[in-house]
């Protein structure tokens, strides 16, 4: 939970909440936009970002995200959010 | 030099180990007295293992094992207050899953869960958000626990449940403060600490400038860094460049993600949303001033602290740890792991009895991982 993953935001999905789709390392999942929107929102698809917990919180190029993701991959931190992602989506099935 | 073929670029790691052994050399650094380097953040615990970082340097340079794991800091008493949230028959109670098996007095939020408790492991305080408006007949509380990473997403949720007028949401915030604990460890006379290496991503929304007292007050290096071993090589060299010229800076290794500034989005919701409590309660560290985060007034409405009538408004609880857990002594540096004597017989990841055994960002679970043989051998 400590550690940002990279993903690619790949579409806007709510303007007003500033929400967005990324990718991380195929499985995709709404995150906030708020922490690195200083453009006009739609300008973010197709950037990569750190995301902490459901929030973008930092814009970095394809190849550091690349490198980023390799070294979470052998810590076993990169399984542990997505994971965890799996995790917040079967929490949201009401009276589970 | 086994572990060599892990880096991306080994020629470019092996140049910097001969540099750090060449200025370890020079600065008289040995196994006998060696510099000491604290890594504050978890995640850099954990590479520094998952790498064999500490093998490859010149023997001259002890890492310790800094405070930079949340679930390795909470007191069993925020764990217990947890659960009697997590009882109340109203709530759905949300959190990280890191925090499910760290142990409290009676039960931990896992066997709480078995238990009956409706407890549901998120990804994200946006995900208990959701939870909330879609069960608008339950109280949704989300357990807010970490450092500046995760502490501006908590504030951020709590300003979107504002906006939205949402009634049954709360945060039970037990968000800390990096500086804060570093600051108590330097002010420990115990303490000897050559130099530290800054966590990156906690860094990335701060900054910089909240290390300055470091180099300024206390004649310290450290060094922000990222999560890749050359990353943290390079960043192990640079502390000792700094302690061999005689300096004592704080610098950025980790700059292509952390700006000196931080991410000022963040800092403008976590200083709206919360104010410091005058101390807070560390696992193996006690109380340290201004070390903890509550939610100011203006958002008691989505305070579980005032919700509930639980937690640190409530006036503070402090329970013992376990018998035989040695977490406080190791979370110092006053011990290696391996010098409890729960260490691997009463204290396992698979049954942790000290919460450093819980998560894989914990010295325990790091050397009980990877420490292999060593850890046999320095057990012996």
């Amino acid at each position: 939970m400590c550690l940002g993953i990279p993903g690619q935001i790949v579409a806007i999905t709510d303007e007003a909440r500033m929400m967005a789709l990324a990718e991380v390392s195929g499985v995709r999942r709404e995150v906030n936009v708020a922490c690195i929107l200083d453009r006009p929102i739609a300008d973010l698809v197709g950037e990569w970002a750190l995301i902490h917990v459901g929030f973008a919180m930092a814009r970095i190029d394809a190849d550091e995200a690349a490198k980023t993701l390799q070294a979470l991959h052998d810590l076993g931190e990169a399984q542990e959010a997505l994971e965890a992602m799996e995790e917040g989506a079967k929490a949201l099935e009401v009276g589970q | 030099m086994k572990y060599a073929t892990e880096f991306r670029d080994p020629k470019a790691a092996r140049a910097v180990l001969a540099r750090i052994a060449a200025l370890a050399d020079r600065i008289g650094a040995t196994r006998e007295n060696p510099v000491h380097i604290m890594e504050i953040c978890g995640g850099h615990t954990h590479a520094i293992f998952r790498y064999g970082l500490d093998k490859l340097v010149h023997e001259g340079v002890e890492f310790i094992h800094g405070p930079g794991c949340p679930v390795c800091v909470l007191p069993m008493a925020r764990v217990d207050e947890c659960v009697e949230i997590a009882e109340r028959s109203e709530v759905i109670f949300t959190t990280f899953g890191d925090a499910m098996r760290v142990p409290g007095t009676r039960k931990s939020l896992m066997q709480a869960k078995a238990d009956g408790a409706d407890i549901r492991m998120v990804y994200s305080p946006l995900d208990a958000l959701e939870l909330a408006r879609r069960d608008p007949g339950r109280e949704v509380v989300f357990f807010g626990l970490g450092f500046e990473t995760t502490t501006p997403s908590t504030a951020l949720a709590i300003q979107q449940a504002a906006r939205e007028g949402l009634t049954n949401f709360s945060v039970f915030c037990n968000h800390i403060t990096v500086p804060e604990p570093i600051k108590a460890l330097l002010d420990d006379p115990h303490m000897v600490l050559d130099g530290f290496i800054g966590p990156g991503h906690v860094s990335m929304v701060i900054g910089t400038h909240p290390y300055d007292f470091i180099a300024q007050d206390y004649g310290k290096p450290i060094v922000v860094a990222g999560f890749e071993p050359l990353d943290l090589l390079q960043s192990v060299l640079m502390v000792l460049t700094q302690i061999a010229e005689g300096r004592a800076e704080v610098e950025n290794q980790y700059a292509r993600v952390v700006p000196e500034h931080g991410n000022p989005v963040s800092i403008a919701a976590m200083a709206d949303v919360y104010e410091r409590r005058p101390s807070f309660e560390w696992r193996g560290l006690g109380e340290i001033d201004a070390s903890g985060l509550r939610i100011r007034p203006a958002y008691a409405a989505y305070d579980a602290e005032e919700k509930f009538g639980v937690g640190y408004a409530a006036g503070p609880r402090q329970v013992p740890e376990p018998e035989g857990c040695a977490c406080g002594q190791v979370m110092t540096g006053r011990i290696k792991p391996t010098a409890c004597p729960q260490f691997g017989k009463g204290c396992t990841p698979e049954m942790p009895l000290g919460a450093l055994m819980v998560s894989s960002e914990g010295a325990c679970a790091a050397y009980w991982q990877y420490g292999g043989a060593r850890a046999t051998e320095a057990a012996e």
